[in-house]
């Protein structure tokens, strides 16, 4: 048996042992055999994981810019330093000295002070949504898969009708219900169309564990149904879904972005958004490409590794996926 | 089976029920209502009330929704007020259909010829630099905003190299004759082959933005799903038995993995509409997406209800048949 048969026989051991642990309850804790629960090997084979290093890597430095934006950024955002350059055959001026990337279109800001500090709205619009779409699925998905029966059927219909209509439709809609388009409206558009996929993992998930021994176990000694959901079915259903959440994470920024570019996002400027100014740049797009470039560079680089680490943690909690 | 097709159909018809009595509330909370948006800035109180009459709005709820209910089963969805002013909304509808239709099978033939081959050899050299470099790319397809990439592809294959067409269906000098307004089909079938050619171009560039989309998702199914299959005892067999490798890749391993693959394609209506709203303004492409964003940008509201009842409508329906051509080649389904 060559060495890499061996190590991969060893990580489907690993697999196994993990498997086995996502059957008894506390499955995060405790575990059968070996000293390792299912996080314990989970995180034994992210560390070494390239996909997960570099998507982690890429979120925490996203995560510490949005931080200390203020302090990164060279400039303000919101002062027209480079207005005097703004002419007609110069609309939008490049770079010079103390500012690198030029102005961001004919209102004569700084561009690269606007990205920095663009990040710190950018990752308070992701995160904003996704919890709020989190815990929009979290009560449906809760009540669907621990009550059944009917509350099941009526909440799965609801779910069915939001999947029917394609998201940006859905989020479109939501958008125009508000007379001004502002972050909020924003934040609540994307939220809403991740409800009914957060909603339906849940469902999922505690459907399959109200049949499962543990759950069984419980019953038979009489705990009551609210405790059974609370503290037997809902932490062992958590795992798909804050993995989802870092995946939502990615499209929501994307999705603003889309939103902004329709002209239903934020129209407020002065505190910029990386959508936002990407849905702005789309004007000023044949003559200075660039202005779309970096905002949508950043969104790509950002997007790529929050993927990169729910995918990867996706992975290493689902011990089938290892071959 | 017809108790499965009878039941999915009565499912079908609730979410539609249940879609035109959201579109009814929506409508009703939006901000200045309906009459506000019909009368524009010029309203006074007179009209607003002779407005409001004539649309049934004095009367109870339920009377104005078994009205709306009516009228949308009828067909009758009123008149556009912005995108093209005066014409029936139906009637927009079905004008534009064709170009969306032609530029979503585009795209998913891309995607589809394109995603199926890389997921399968990715996952038969599992973990080699074709597996890796693939993933990453469908990874970064779904990082990179769809109206982006449209933006990126007008601006070096059109703009910058002059290849291709940056926008529209057809070019407007060429005076093609109309038999189906599939543009395409509309040339081979009148042989006039230049306004057939002339059609393709200006679908190329949208359509590959639109495919960015189903490529990363059909991807991504395909990998796993024919990993899964080849781990199978019956494609070990077949290696056994010394079967060539195109019968064993044909008729064991894709054959298989194809079933999730299907599902999927169903799914991905509703995405290739979200991506033909951002690739057709783009690309200023005159189809169902361009038509969704200038009604929702305009508040053309006629436009609006027909757009949304007939996406709820398409994607329930694909659906449909969907689950039931796969109850038909997995007969375990029905009994669920």
């Amino acid at each position: 048996m060559n060495p890499m048969q061996r190590k991969k026989d060893r990580i489907d051991a690993l697999a196994a042992t993990a498997g086995a642990a996502a059957d008894i309850p506390d499955a995060g804790r405790v575990s059968d055999s070996g000293g390792l629960s299912l996080i314990g090997s989970a995180w034994l084979r992210l560390r070494r994981d390239p996909v997960f290093l570099i998507g982690a890597t890429v979120t925490l430095l996203f995560i510490l810019l949005a931080i200390f934006a203020p302090l990164l950024a060279p400039h303000n955002g919101h002062t027209a330093y480079l207005i005097k350059e703004v002419s007609a055959d110069n609309p939008v001026p490049g770079g010079e000295k103390g500012f690198p990337l030029g102005a961001d279109g004919q209102t004569g800001r700084d561009l690269l002070s606007r990205l920095i500090l663009g990040s710190r709205q950018t990752l308070i619009v992701g995160v904003l949504a996704t919890l709020a779409g989190l815990c929009g699925g979290l009560v449906l998905g809760t009540v669907a898969g621990s009550l059944g029966g009917w509350a099941d059927t009526v909440v799965m219909r609801v779910v069915d009708v939001m999947l029917s209509l394609p998201s940006l439709v859905l989020a479109l809609a939501v958008a125009t219900l508000f007379g001004k388009p502002s972050q909020w409206t924003l934040i609540i558009a994307i939220a809403i169309v991740q409800v009914p996929i957060f909603a339906r993992l849940l469902r999922g998930s505690m459907l399959t564990q109200r049949s499962s021994d543990h759950v069984l176990a419980a019953r038979a000694l009489g705990v009551k149904r609210s405790a059974i959901t609370f503290r037997h079915m809902l932490p062992n259903s958590l795992g798909p879904v804050l993995v989802q959440a870092t995946l939502v994470l990615a499209t929501a920024i994307i999705e603003a972005a889309a939103l902004s570019f329709l002209g239903l996002g934020n129209p407020d400027d002065s505190s910029p958004e990386w959508g936002q100014m990407l849905g702005q740049a789309q004007q000023y797009f044949d003559i200075a490409p660039r202005l779309a470039f970096w905002p949508a560079g950043c969104i790509v680089v950002v997007a790529f590794g929050f993927t990169l680490m729910g995918e990867s943690l996706r992975e290493a909690l689902d011990p089938r996926n290892r071959r | 089976m017809l108790r499965f097709i009878v039941r999915r159909l009565l499912q079908a018809v609730l979410v539609m029920f249940i879609v035109s009595a959201l579109l009814f509330a929506w409508l009703r909370s939006l901000p200045g209502g309906p009459v506000d948006s019909l009368l524009g800035e010029r309203a006074t109180p007179a009209s607003r009330a002779a407005l409001s009459k004539q649309l049934g709005m004095d009367q109870p709820l339920l009377v104005q929704y078994w009205h709306f209910l009516d009228n949308m089963v009828h067909g009758r969805f009123g008149t556009s007020t912005q995108v093209q002013t005066g014409a029936d909304a139906l009637h927009i509808f079905f004008q534009r259909l064709p170009a969306t239709v032609e530029l979503s099978i585009v795209a998913i033939v891309i995607a589809l010829a394109t995603a199926i081959p890389l997921g399968y050899f990715a996952a038969k050299r599992h973990g080699g630099l074709l597996d890796t470099g693939s993933v990453v790319l469908s990874l970064i397809g779904v990082a990179v905003p769809v109206f982006f990439l449209a933006f990126v592809l007008k601006y070096v294959f059109a703009i910058k190299l002059g290849w291709l067409p940056p926008s529209g269906r057809q070019s407007a000098d060429l005076d093609a004759t109309r038999v189906t307004n599939f543009y395409v089909l509309d040339g081979l079938l009148t042989r006039e082959y230049d306004a057939s050619w002339d059609a393709i171009k200006h679908l190329i560039l949208p359509a590959i933005a639109l495919a960015s989309i189903p490529f990363a998702v059909i991807f991504r199914i395909t990998r796993a799903s024919v990993l899964e299959v080849l781990h199978e005892d019956y494609v070990r067999t077949a290696e056994s038995k010394g079967l060539t490798a195109r019968i064993i890749r044909g008729r064991h391993v894709l054959h298989n993995a194809m079933l999730p693959v299907v599902t999927t394609i169903g799914l991905q209506v509703g995405g290739l509409l979200t991506g033909a709203v951002l690739t057709e303004t783009v690309f200023a492409y005159p189809g169902l997406g361009d038509a969704l964003a200038q009604a929702f940008s305009q508040r053309d509201y006629s436009v609006l209800q027909v757009l949304i009842t007939m996406a709820a409508l398409g994607y329930v329906l694909v659906n449909l048949l969907v689950d039931i051509a796969y109850a038909i080649i997995d007969p375990r389904i029905r009994t669920r």
